[in-house]
C-alpha cells in the first residue's frame, strides 16, 4: 500500500508542540547558560511540559527560575514545587523582599510588586549569569507581544528595543550575544490561550487549582474582582462577597482579577474560553491597564 | 478529524484595504474581543476620525499608532471550526522588501491585495514576485473595493487575466482570484449577494480548504540532528538519541540511513515522541531518533537516506535578500546559519541584482543595498549539506549574521 499525503497530517497542537520543541534543542544547543521562567501559572507549566518532551528520557538540562513575589497564590505555589519535583529540575528562586533587603530595587511603597519583579528578574539574570532565559509569552496575548520575536535579544541593561529587533525567518534563530547580554525566548510564541487549555486537556497535565470554578470571598475595584487577602487591605466602600469563581491568568493575587464562572472542568473551560468575548489580560490583569501601552513600557525595561 | 493549521503572510499598503480585510476576518470569526474593539473605538474617538479604524487593532507599538505606521511583522490568529489560522502580517511602508520576505518564509499561502479600481500595482506585482521567491505554494489574488465599481465583472475579469498573465513567469502552483469588499463583507467570509457572475470560493472558504498537507516534501528524507540526547542516568545508561525536526521524507524503523557529512551508514533502531515509540517520523515532528550502530553523530550532521542525500558542499550558489543599511560587498565575511549547522562565510561573487519589479537583472552592480535581492556566490569554512530551496524551504534555506554586531543581515535561498 503506498502512503498517500492525507496519511501524514499533523493536528494543529502536533504542529504547535513541534515547533517548541525545535526551539527549545535549538536553545539548549546553542546557549551555555539557559533557565526557564516558571511561574506556575498554566503557560509556563505548558512550557515546561515541552521542556520535558524535548529532551526525555534525559532530563531538563537547564534550571527553573522563579520571582517569589511574595504575593502568589499558595495553589500556584504547591503546584509549582510538585512539577519541579516531579522532574528533578534545579529551582532557582529570586525574591522580591530579599532584593529590597539587599538595596537591589527600592520599594517606595507606590511601585506595584509587578513593577519590583522587573529589576529582581534581571538581578537574578545577571548575578547567575543566564545567557537566554525562557518565557511563557504568547503573541496572541497582547499586541506588543504581537511583534516580539521568538528569539528576543536584550542588551546589557535587559532591555528590548522594538525597532531594533532581528528578523526572524524560517525555523532559523539568531542566538548570537555580546558579553553581558541575554536572549529573551517564546517558545510558545504561536500557541493561544485555546491552545494552551486543549493542550492542558489532552496532556492531562496538573495545573494550579484556582483556574477551576470554587467559592471564593472577592470584592470589586476598577472594575475586577480581587480576592480577599491580608496582603490587599480594603479600600473605602468596597464590600466583601462570596462569588463562584476562577482564574484566566495567575499573576500577583492583588492585582489578577478572577472571574464569575461555574467552568469546573477543563472542557467546561475550554468552552468557556471560546466564547469569551474578552482578552484574558483585559480581564484580568490590572498589571496592563495603566495605560494602552503599559506591556510594552514594561517589555522595554525587560520584564517577561 | 483534528484540527489543522494554515500559516498565511498579507501582502498590501493600508490604501488596498489590507487592514479592513483582516479586521474582518477577525471579527466575523470572533476572534476581536470586546475589550480590544472597544480601546479601538475609544483611540479612534480621541483621534476624531470618522469611523472605527480597524488598522489600530494591528498596530501594537506606541511609535506605531504616533506615527501611523507599521514598523514590523505582526502575527495574529484566528481559528474556525476546522482550522486556525496564523496570519504574518507585513507593513507596506517601511523596510517593505525584508519584513515581506520575513512573514513569507514560513507561509503556507500569501495574500496579495489590489484596488478593483486602480487594477494592477507596481506594488502587487512586486508582492507575487517576492512570494514566489519565496516559494510560497499558493497564492490568493483579493481584488478589493468591488462595490466601488459597481461589482463589475468586467474589471475582475481585466485583472484577473493581467495577473495570472504576470504570474506564468513566476513560480506560482496555485493561484485563485477574489472578488471581495472588505468594507461590506462581500466573499469574505459570507457569499455576495451582488456578485451572481462569481461562481468561485469565498476568501474563508477557500483558505480554510486548501490543501497544504501536500506542500512537504515525503520522498527526500532529511533530518537535521539538532541534540544528542544521552541521559546519563541509571535507568538510560546506554540511551543515544539524536533529536531534530523533520524536514522531508518519512523516517521508519528498520530503514537504512546515511549521515552525513561522515557518510557512515546504520539502520533506524526507533524512533520516539516523548515516551512513546512511533511506527514513523514525518515532517514536521520534531522527534529522537535512535541507530542501530554507534556511529559518531553531533549537532550539525544531517541522517537523510544511502541513495537520495543532500551534497555536502562549500560553494553555494544563492538569491539573497541583504537586510541591512550597509551594502554586501564581494570579499565579505559573515557568520551563515543553515539548518542546525554554523559557519562563516566569504561572499565571493554578486553575479546580478534582480529588479523585483520587472524581472530585469542587473548584471552592471557588484553590490546589494538594503532591501535589494541578488545572486550570490559563497564560500563556506565547513560543508554545508544544502538542497536546492525549490526542493526543500527548510535544508534550502540560510540567514547570514553581521559577526560583529550579531545582526541577522541576509536571508538566503539556494539555487537549483
Amino acid at each position: 500500500m503506498t502512503a498517500t499525503h492525507a496519511d501524514y497530517r499533523l493536528s494543529q497542537l502536533d504542529q504547535l508542540e513541534a515547533e517548541s520543541i525545535h526551539i527549545f534543542r535549538e536553545a539548549a544547543a546553542e546557549f551555555e547558560k539557559p533557565v526557564l521562567m516558571f511561574s506556575g501559572g498554566k503557560d509556563s507549566i505548558v512550557m515546561l511540559r515541552l521542556a520535558e518532551k524535548a529532551f526525555f528520557p534525559a532530563k531538563i538540562p537547564f534550571p527553573v527560575l522563579q520571582i517569589d513575589n511574595g504575593l502568589d497564590f499558595p495553589e500556584v505555589a504547591e503546584t509549582r514545587d510538585r512539577w519541579v519535583q516531579r522532574l528533578g529540575v534545579r529551582l532557582v528562586i529570586a525574591s522580591i523582599d530579599d532584593a529590597i533587603a539587599r538595596g537591589i530595587v527600592v520599594d517606595d511603597g507606590k511601585t506595584s510588586r509587578n513593577r519590583l519583579q522587573t529589576p529582581t528578574l534581571l538581578n537574578a539574570i545577571e548575578e547567575n549569569g543566564f545567557t537566554a532565559a525562557f518565557g511563557g509569552g504568547r503573541r496572541d496575548e497582547e499586541k506588543a507581544r504581537a511583534k516580539e520575536r521568538v528569539y528576543s535579544h536584550r542588551d546589557e541593561f535587559g532591555q528590548w528595543d522594538p525597532k531594533m529587533q532581528r528578523p526572524e525567518l524560517w525555523s532559523l534563530y539568531n542566538g548570537r550575544l555580546h558579553e553581558g547580554e541575554h536572549m529573551r525566548i517564546f517558545p510558545i510564541s504561536n500557541w493561544t490561550e485555546l491552545d494552551i487549555w486543549d493542550y492542558i486537556g489532552r496532556e492531562g497535565i496538573e495545573i494550579p487549582q484556582v483556574y477551576f470554578a470554587h467559592q471564593r470571598r472577592v470584592f470589586e475595584r476598577d472594575g475586577m474582582l480581587l480576592t480577599e487577602t491580608p496582603l490587599n487591605p480594603l479600600r473605602e466602600g468596597e464590600v466583601v462577597t462570596e462569588r463562584t469563581v476562577r482564574y484566566r491568568t495567575c499573576g500577583d493575587m492583588t492585582l489578577t482579577g478572577c472571574v464569575e464562572s461555574t467552568a469546573s472542568t477543563i472542557p467546561e473551560i475550554i468552552e468557556e474560553v471560546a466564547a469569551a468575548r474578552v482578552t484574558e489580560r483585559g480581564a484580568t490583569r490590572g498589571d496592563d491597564r495603566f495605560s494602552e501601552a503599559a506591556m510594552e513600557d514594561r517589555k522595554k525595561e525587560g520584564y517577561f | 478529524m483534528a484540527m489543522d493549521l494554515l500559516r498565511f503572510a498579507t501582502a498590501g499598503s493600508v490604501d488596498d484595504g489590507k487592514s479592513t480585510l483582516i479586521g474582518r476576518l477577525l471579527f466575523d470569526s470572533k476572534s476581536i474581543f470586546t475589550d480590544q474593539l472597544e480601546s479601538v473605538e475609544k483611540t479612534s474617538q480621541d483621534k476624531g476620525h470618522g469611523y472605527v479604524d480597524l488598522s489600530l487593532l494591528t498596530d501594537g507599538l506606541r511609535s506605531e499608532r504616533e506615527q501611523g505606521i507599521t514598523i514590523d511583522v505582526a502575527y495574529r490568529y484566528f481559528a474556525t471550526p476546522n482550522r486556525k489560522f496564523i496570519i504574518a502580517d507585513t507593513p507596506g511602508h517601511v523596510q517593505y522588501t525584508r519584513n515581506m520576505v520575513t512573514g513569507a518564509s514560513t507561509a503556507d499561502l500569501g495574500l496579495v491585495l489590489v484596488d478593483a479600481r486602480h487594477g494592477l500595482t507596481e506594488q502587487s506585482r512586486r508582492h507575487a514576485v517576492l512570494l514566489s521567491l519565496l516559494r510560497v505554494p499558493h497564492l490568493v489574488l483579493c481584488i478589493n473595493k468591488m462595490d466601488l465599481v459597481d461589482y463589475s465583472q468586467e474589471v475582475y475579469n481585466k485583472i484577473s487575466a493581467e495577473f495570472t498573465a504576470f504570474a506564468t513567469k513566476l513560480n506560482i502552483p496555485d493561484l485563485e482570484v477574489i472578488p471581495i469588499s472588505a468594507l461590506q463583507g462581500d466573499n469574505v467570509v459570507t457569499r455576495s449577494t451582488s456578485m451572481d457572475w462569481y461562481s468561485g470560493p469565498t476568501l474563508i472558504h477557500h483558505l480554510e480548504h486548501v490543501h497544504v498537507a501536500s506542500d512537504r516534501d515525503l520522498v527526500d528524507v532529511r533530518l537535521p540532528v539538532q541534540y544528542v540526547i544521552r541521559p546519563k542516568s541509571d535507568d538510560h545508561h546506554d540511551y543515544r538519541g539524536y533529536a531534530g525536526q523533520v524536514a522531508g521524507g518519512v523516517l521508519k524503523p528498520g530503514d537504512e540511513v546515511m549521515v552525513l557529512p561522515s557518510g557512515m551508514t546504520s539502520k533506524i533502531a526507533g524512533i520516539d515522541l516523548f515516551d512513546k515509540e512511533i511506527p514513523e517520523a514525518f515532517p514536521p515532528m520534531s522527534v529522537t531518533v535512535r541507530l542501530e550502530d554507534d556511529v559518531d553523530v553531533s549537532r550539525g550532521d544531517m541522517i537523510s537516506r544511502v541513495k537520495n542525500a543532500p551534497e555536502p558542499s562549500q560553494d553555494i550558489d544563492a538569491m539573497i535578500c541583504w537586510m541591512t543599511n550597509a551594502p554586501l560587498r564581494p570579499r565579505q565575511k559573515l557568520a551563515i546559519k543553515h539548518t542546525s549547522n554554523s559557519a562563516r562565510a566569504l561572499i565571493k561573487d554578486i553575479q546580478y541584482r534582480l529588479d523585483v519589479n520587472s524581472l530585469h537583472r542587473d548584471l552592471e552592480t557588484k553590490e546589494l543595498g538594503l532591501n535589494e535581492i541578488g545572486r550570490v556566490q559563497l564560500r563556506t569554512t565547513k560543508p554545508l549539506l544544502c538542497d536546492p530551496y525549490s526542493k526543500n524551504r527548510t535544508t534550502g534555506s540560510f540567514i547570514l549574521i553581521d559577526e560583529a554586531t550579531g545582526v541577522t543581515v541576509g536571508a538566503g535561498m539556494i539555487n537549483d
